[in-house]
């Protein structure tokens, strides 16, 4: 079992005929995601790799039923690909596009929260579930079928840490990118409520970074809802403590959000932090053995 | 040279989004041209140009150090000038003048303001609520985190919903909430609405005025500005792009700039280059874990190419501090043969003979490892793990 996507993902990719759409979406298939479609407005009847193209996303969703759609489509159009991705009415968008202006992304965010779809990202390396799916840019092979959930802001620290996990034998039942921007989709309580729910994941490891105060509120929201076990790490505590232009921000947030603060908050509510990618790897370990 | 703190701010920029931050003299530029009152000024960079300019403006005006740091004031850096001798004085004494390390290469010379009254008034991004904040309180001019701490009802705040967006009973209820005097009501509503337009229009992250002043004559005028705009957004406001905003006099900063490099300067000898903001800050973390000082943040990017690499270890190599450095990509996109190659003919082109340790993981893994290891020089060695590769970098700049 797995969580966001599955065999049962019908994926359509905006943007598939561009250099980083088809090598991805190729890739996506090769890995055994079903890839119903691609989209890009002015080519349909064309295919990448066999993968039909569509002009619009309402087109490829009503001729294949695709439940799921992965947005590689560049910044400045981006925002408006969302919009139709939503419009189509799929039940989850994984935006990889990375730049895309914040308000843009106020607005998209403010429109998807009146409906129930899911977005992952923008700026995220996409999700995979091993030996089922991968929908996005992620290295499939640090990646096995296992039981530990893994949510993360970082792309790179994700693959770091799933090397980790597999170097002591430990696989993933879901790898989720959640995205590095000021406004994504999904926030780490969106995806950490969703792996307590999965019958298939024992375990949570939580992967955080400087900046913000999600994973604050994350530890708040563990401590109250989440019966799995949870482990995170945070990056970032050789950043000095930084200073902000202007004070409004400090005073919304009310949190540091320095690695420091974060681990603070998250060792408050019983979650154990480790100090580097190697080290959380073996507070899962210890974690799964204690189950 | 960039102060500490600085090099912190850009960093938490770079895994947050970056901004553009703007000097005080270009926010009141942008607030004049949506409409919001501010006092009449120039701006100037040698002392004769501050008398010329304090002539034209005429009465007593206010030379203010254009700096992007706080507490110019305590430090002497807005200076009264009764006379245009004066506004010339002052001006040789703040031009060059260093403010928090900060160094000021222009001044704005403004018409000086009766105040009756000072508020605060702001728009930022609220990035826990994903919406637009505003945010207005009738004690202005001090330490608005301290009024947010010590007295929070004398804060009026108020979420807005993008997609609808600013009304004027928005605006009506700050001003009740915040208890702005009676006469300056009609001033803060219209200053409001203005200014939240201007954070729209101009892809703002905040947009500050503290303080927003009411002034003897009856007028809401903005007496300072804070802006900071989405880099993001840069593409729709050319003009933006084209603005002088704080320059670095730290060497490997500015080269980075002008290369397109993701570079924060820190304080010791191993130089990083990584792949992805969050692999690169876990590697100063596992760095200084092992004993060792990172000397910069370095992050190439998601999808490192091979000239990437060169125009990166260029910014590197240029640093005399470095006494080693530590490469560490995880391919995703990046395809570890690009990097492996990008460092070789860096190498060549730079004649580097520090010690270089390099961990290659993910996408042509193999492949990437196998040109290092058959056409690397001797100075290159190959690390499996980031651990190890984080200790045996921290090793050789201890010459151990």
């Amino acid at each position: 079992m797995s969580i966001l996507v599955d065999k049962n993902t019908k994926l359509v990719v905006q943007g598939i005929t561009g250099r980083e759409g088809a090598f991805h979406a190729t890739r996506n298939k090769a890995y055994g995601t079903n890839v119903v479609a691609g989209v890009t407005p002015g080519k349909a009847g064309q295919d990448v790799e066999g993968i039909p193209v569509f002009n619009t996303v309402r087109d490829a969703v009503e001729e294949t039923g695709a439940n799921t759609a992965m947005v590689f489509v560049p910044p400045r159009f981006a925002t408006d690909a969302l919009y139709e991705a939503i419009e189509s009415g799929v039940e989850l968008i994984i935006c990889i596009t990375e730049g895309i202006p914040a308000h843009d992304m106020m607005g998209v965010y403010t429109h998807l929260r009146r409906g129930n779809q899911t977005l992952i990202g923008p700026n995220c390396p996409g999700i995979i579930s091993p030996g089922e799916a991968s929908v996005g840019i992620m290295p499939t092979q640090v990646f096995n079928p296992g039981r530990v959930g893994l949510v993360s802001r970082s792309g790179t620290l994700t693959y770091q840490i799933s090397k980790e996990l597999a170097l002591l034998g430990i696989g993933q039942s879901s790898v989720v990118g959640i995205g590095g921007d000021p406004v994504v989709g999904s926030s780490f309580i969106d995806i950490v409520s969703r792996f307590d729910a999965d019958p298939d994941t024992d375990l949570i490891v939580m992967v955080g970074e400087i900046g913000g105060n999600e994973e604050e509120k994350a530890a708040e929201f563990i401590a109250a809802h989440v019966t799995t076990p949870v482990v995170s790490y945070i990056a970032g505590f050789q950043a000095p403590p930084g200073k902000q232009m202007g004070h409004a921000g400090a005073i919304i947030t009310g949190s540091s959000g320095t690695a420091q603060g974060k681990k603070e908050a998250l060792e408050a509510k019983g979650v154990r932090v480790g100090t580097n990618p190697t080290e959380v790897a073996q507070l899962a370990q210890e974690a799964l053995a204690a189950l | 040279m960039a102060s500490r703190s600085d090099g912190a701010h850009r960093l938490v920029n770079i895994t947050q989004g970056r901004r553009l931050d703007l000097f005080e003299y270009q926010g009141k530029q942008l607030f004049a041209r949506h409409g919001i009152p501010v006092p009449s000024g120039e701006i100037v960079d040698t002392p004769e140009a501050a008398r010329a300019a304090a002539e034209r403006i005429g009465g007593t005006v206010v030379v203010k150090a254009q700096v992007q740091v706080g507490g110019r004031g305590k430090a002497g850096g807005i200076q009264l000038a009764k006379t245009p001798d004066e506004a010339e004085v002052h001006a040789r004494n703040i031009l060059g003048m260093n403010i928090k390390d900060h160094i000021v290469h222009s001044v704005w010379i403004e018409a000086a303001s009766e105040i009756v009254k000072e508020y605060y008034a702001s728009v930022t991004f609220d990035r826990s609520e994903k919406k637009p904040l505003v945010m207005l309180s009738a004690e202005g001019g001090m330490d608005i985190e301290e009024v947010a701490r010590t007295n929070p009802s004398a804060l009026a705040t108020l979420h807005v919903d993008p997609l609808t967006g600013f009304q004027a009973h928005h605006a009506r209820w700050l001003v009740f909430h915040a208890g702005i005097d009676e006469g300056a009501r009609a001033g803060v509503v219209n200053i409001l609405q203005q200014l939240y337009a201007a954070f729209t229009d101009l892809d703002s992250m905040l947009m500050e005025i503290n303080p927003l002043i009411w002034t003897a004559s009856g007028d809401v005028v903005a007496l300072d500005a804070k802006v900071t705009i989405d880099n993001n957004a840069l593409y729709r406001h050319p003009d933006l792009l084209a603005l002088q905003t704080s320059v670095t006099d730290d060497p490997q900063e500015r080269m980075a700039q002008e290369k397109g490099v993701t570079y924060v300067k820190l304080d010791g000898d191993v130089g990083i280059l990584g792949n992805g903001a969050g692999l690169v800050m876990s590697t100063l973390d596992v760095v200084a874990l092992a004993g060792g000082r990172p000397a910069n943040f370095l992050d190439a990017g998601g999808g490192s190419k091979a000239d990437e690499v060169v125009a990166a270890l260029e910014v590197l190599l240029s640093d005399p501090k470095v006494k080693v450095l530590l490469i560490n990509i995880f391919g995703g996109i990046t395809r570890c043969d690009e990097v492996a190659n990008g460092l070789l003919t860096a190498l060549d082109k730079l004649n580097a003979t520090l010690p270089i340790v390099v961990r290659l993981d993910g996408t042509n893994e193999d492949e990437g490892r196998r040109i290092i290891s058959e056409q690397a020089p001797a100075n290159v060695v190959v690390e499996p793990t980031m651990l190890s590769a984080a200790q045996r970098a921290v090793e050789l700049a201890k010459g151990v």
